[in-house]
């Protein structure tokens, strides 16, 4: 098949590095196929440019199936661009029109610092799980499989929950950057598996503390972050999260003791 | 170079549990002073810097994303083997280990290949209590379904998302290391050199991919889980990031290449629509047990699909495997979608695509039965192809998916340097000529979890290990080759950009080291590609500073590797005089188109070592000996 004929206006955010400001550039493509997916037209901009002898735009990416989370960017003022439940990977140019303007930029939260273009530092996530995302168990120590049964809709909320990416996208799309959604995932996914539930309370406060010195805003129930999830993930989540949190800080105690024999 | 496999000694379902015993133990209180890297954090990667941390080894675990959470096993759709029978249709570890070596065409070392039916079992309890949500039935047990190349339900799913929540698991076990301080985490670090002290790998040479400096790791032992090197291609499911960068520098190094013409070409991915093409999209396995694949019975029929009446389809694989029907075995399923294709029957503006229909599947359970269970790829597929999938055929075509070959290693997943592990699909073991489906999850995670862990201390108990420190001459000299890498791709200054170079390397290999391979091929592909290197390193364009962000220059150092390793992989196709598995020759089929193994002449493993620049590899043999699984023609009919 042959390359398509759509001329797009594309600007897009450029910025050094975080220490510098950033502005749009502008920069005007033809040729563009409805087929192409919005990464492939961003290849066919960075080759263009590469051939001007000017650097390439940068911007994160890389299963572009939509699964591992890495790219991030917001298109004409919505996290992962104009199409439903889709990473910018999955989105396709079939979505514009010839004669477009397309408007990117970087996921934009004091704690996703710009690293250039729009590649931003997601690290607070990580640190997010470390506080707490996960069940304290390793290897060797495990059960028997079918032990312990799971209520099918239990583990179906859970898979609802686990299928969360961290791309980040609701923090993008939040006025306040929340990453209420993100955490809520996490602590829901791991509190309706019987397997999550002996460290449910201490996982919740410490992820939230942890959500909270990382800078993100509050949620004040917009629910922006669900319109954008390119997975679905259902602001129910955030109310579970808030029921937990709750129990916990009324009822969890931090004691510790000694594993001494 | 001889080849130790270091197999340990009795009957094969014995061989691990008298190893694990024979292997000498690290106490508690020694282990926090050996000092482990963990390049890559995939399945394999994630799960053996987790696994090593909890035992108390002090971790370094570096990966190229921005988080280990994305490495590439999070693509992984269908589903992850295990022996535990819970359908109670006559699996066992006997029969996953039996099926695994001969789903892999007899090129499988049967002894890893037993230990890693073994260790399935233990995965999915381990993942179960990590909390990864699989598939449930009513009662809360867990589900199965079926995969290719087997006659047993062993294959257990997170819907179609097996690999990401299995990821998951061992990254949250991950982070939980790193908040305890047994693990460190570097992100966004590639690695681009490893450090040998008196011949033993002590370190590696990392680049920062943000601020462009060259950092000096040292260590006592360093575990490579840097993935397949399917990218080879161009054109493949992988990730735009996967790369042979790790494997290839470790092999300039010293570490013996195996079998790199054997790679998996899956059957089911989303044809290619034009140039501008960066990747292609996999459909899941699991499609092709309620998918039916056929193509019109006419030349260029130019009918809707649904118009084509049943007596004008070819069902080729059901008419032609009538017992394993749409699940033959990966290589299989593709071969034939190539031959049909190229006898002019293929579907599509191309015609470089078979159907695969659900049709029958909803008449028998509707679109929601469907839907429940592949619900997620029905909605990829549409997104890409903006096709509905529900009311006509997907079209799929075969893609670059998975690489069997790999770095070669001996029983204890040691590569030819000492303390220089491979794991995952970076090596070569476990799956021989050819994976099958739901194998790939189950081999990353039994390296990572149960392996690895007993063997690395082994080589700790039995190794003298001098101290060392990364301002030593080795590790400078090896920065300053880096250094010297990275100056001279930005100094070139060419005409060409790097993605045309990549793109022409993927066409020859394509073209030449694809699904059907023969002698002219290979020799036009092996004189083609060192001309088109030369001229890569005369005429590439590669912009902007060392010192930065600087994707650009990250691609062309992989492409520069692809541009050495499509050589070798082109070579060993040409010395691999015999078709089995993914590796198929022209000239060595049966008279119906089968692959013909040669056991007399080819029964090895054939290892290639680096002997500098302008010299040709050389050639080391490990023969493989089959004890307990007689060597039989593989048959799917």
């Amino acid at each position: 098949m042959s390359e398509g004929n759509m001329n797009l206006t594309i600007k897009v955010w450029r910025q050094k590095n975080a220490q510098t400001r950033g502005a749009f550039e502008t920069i005007r493509l033809s040729g563009i196929s409805p087929d192409m997916s919005f990464l492939e037209m961003l290849d066919v901009m960075n080759e263009h440019l590469m051939k001007e002898d000017k650097e390439a735009f940068a911007f994160d990416h890389d299963c572009r199936e939509g699964i591992c989370g890495m790219c991030s960017l917001v298109i004409n003022g919505i996290p992962h661009g104009p199409d439903s439940l889709v990473t910018t990977c999955q989105l396709h140019m079939r979505k514009f029109k010839d004669g477009d303007i397309i408007v990117i930029e970087p996921w934009r939260s004091a704690a996703f610092p710009v690293i250039r273009d729009c590649a931003v530092d997601r690290g607070a996530f990580d640190r997010i799980i470390q506080a707490g995302g996960y069940v304290s168990i390793s290897t060797g120590n495990a059960p028997h499989a079918n032990t312990l049964p799971v209520p099918k809709s239990d583990a179906e909320h859970a898979f609802d929950a686990a299928a969360c990416i961290g791309c980040g996208a609701c923090v993008a799309a939040c006025k306040n950057a929340s990453a209420m959604l993100f955490v809520s995932a996490k602590v829901s996914h791991l509190s309706y598996l019987p397997q999550g539930k002996p460290e449910a309370k201490k996982r919740v406060l410490a992820m939230v503390e942890q959500m909270d010195k990382e800078g993100f805003g509050n949620c004040t129930n917009l629910f922006e972050c669900e319109a954008a999830c390119p997975k679905g993930i259902s602001v129910e989540f955030i109310a579970k999260m808030n029921r937990e949190y709750m129990c916990a800080t009324v009822f969890y105690a931090e004691k510790t003791y000694s594993t001494d024999a | 170079m001889k080849l130790e496999s270091n197999i340990p000694g009795g009957p094969i379902a014995e061989k691990w549990t008298r190893h694990k015993f024979e292997l000498k133990l690290i106490n508690p209180a020694n282990k926090r002073k050996f000092t482990v890297i963990v390049v890559g954090t995939g399945l394999a990667g994630a799960s053996a810097a987790a696994s090593l941390g909890e035992l108390g080894y002090h971790v370094k675990s570096f990966c190229i994303q921005d988080s280990p959470r994305r490495a590439h096993s999070i693509a992984a759709q269908g589903g992850i083997n295990a022996a535990h029978n819970y359908p109670n249709d006559g699996d066992s570890i006997y029969r996953l280990f039996y099926d695994t070596v001969k789903g892999g065409d007899f090129r499988a070392r049967e002894a890893n290949v037993h230990r890693l039916a073994e260790c399935s079992n233990l995965i999915i309890d381990h993942c179960v209590a990590q909390g990864v949500p699989f598939g449930r039935e009513y009662g809360g047990l867990l589900d199965n379904r079926s995969f290719g190349g087997a006659q047993v339900s062993r294959t257990f799913y997170a819907r179609g998302q097996t690999g990401q929540q299995l990821l998951l698991g061992a990254y949250q076990a991950l982070m939980r290391q790193v908040a305890k301080g047994t693990v460190k985490m570097f992100p966004r670090r590639e690695m681009m050199d490893l450090v040998l002290i008196d011949g033993k790998a002590r370190g590696i040479v990392v680049r920062n991919l943000v601020t462009g400096e060259l950092e000096c790791h040292e260590a006592d032992a360093v575990c490579l889980a840097t993935g397949g090197y399917g990218n080879v291609f161009y054109l493949s499911t992988n990730a735009k990031g996967s790369n042979v960068g790790a494997a290839w520098r470790a092999h300039k190094k010293g570490a013996l290449f195996a079998n790199p013409c054997y790679t998996q070409i899956h059957p089911t991915c989303i044809p290619v629509t034009g140039d501008h093409q960066s990747k292609l999209t996999l459909m899941s396995e699991s499609l092709r047990n309620d998918g039916r694949v056929w193509v019109p019975r006419k030349n260029g029929d130019p009918r809707k699909p649904s118009d084509i009446p049943e007596s004008e389809r070819y069902y080729y694989l059901e008419e032609k495997y009538p017992s394993f029907g749409n699940l033959v075995p990966r290589d299989v399923a593709s071969r034939n979608a190539k031959m049909v294709c190229d006898n002019g029957l293929g579907v599509g503006t191309s015609k470089r695509a078979v159907f695969l229909d659900f049709a029958d599947a909803i008449k028998r359970i509707g679109d929601s039965g469907v839907s429940a269970k592949y619900g997620n790829l029905f909605q990829m597929y549409e997104k890409i192809t903006d096709e509905n999938p529900y009311r006509t055929p997907m079209r799929i075509y075969p893609a670059s998916h998975y690489t069997m070959g790999g770095l070669w290693v001996d029983y204890n997943l040691q590569s030819t340097i000492p303390g220089l592990f491979v794991l995952g699909e970076a090596n070569f073991s476990d799956h021989g000529a050819n994976r099958l489906g739901a194998s790939a999850l189950m081999q990353g995670l039994a390296d990572g979890y149960f392996v690895i862990p007993y063997t690395i201390g082994g080589y700790f108990a039995g190794t003298k290990l001098d101290k060392i420190t990364s301002s030593q001459t080795e590790f400078v000299e090896a920065a300053k080759n880096s250094k010297a890498l990275i100056d001279r791709l930005l100094s070139i200054n060419g005409k060409k950009t790097v993605t045309e170079f990549y793109r022409e390397l993927g066409h020859i290999m394509w073209e030449n080291v694809g699904m059907g391979r023969n002698k002219a091929g290979l020799e036009k592909a092996i004189s083609t590609i060192p001309n088109l290197r030369d001229e890569f390193w005369k005429n590439v364009k590669v912009l902007g500073d060392k010192g930065t962000f600087n994707q650009n220059l990250e691609n062309a150092m992989r492409v520069a590797d692809f541009l050495e390793f499509g050589e070798l992989l082109a070579k060993d196709a040409l010395y691999r005089e015999e078709s089995c598995g993914g590796h198929f020759r022209e000239e060595h089929q049966t008279p119906d188109n089968e692959a013909k193994r040669d056991d007399t002449k080819f029964c090895h493993v054939a290892a290639w070592e680096w002997k500098g620049e302008n010299n040709p590899h050389e050639l080391s043999k490990e023969e493989l000996e089959f004890e307990n699984v007689h060597l039989i023609t593989r048959s799917y009919k």
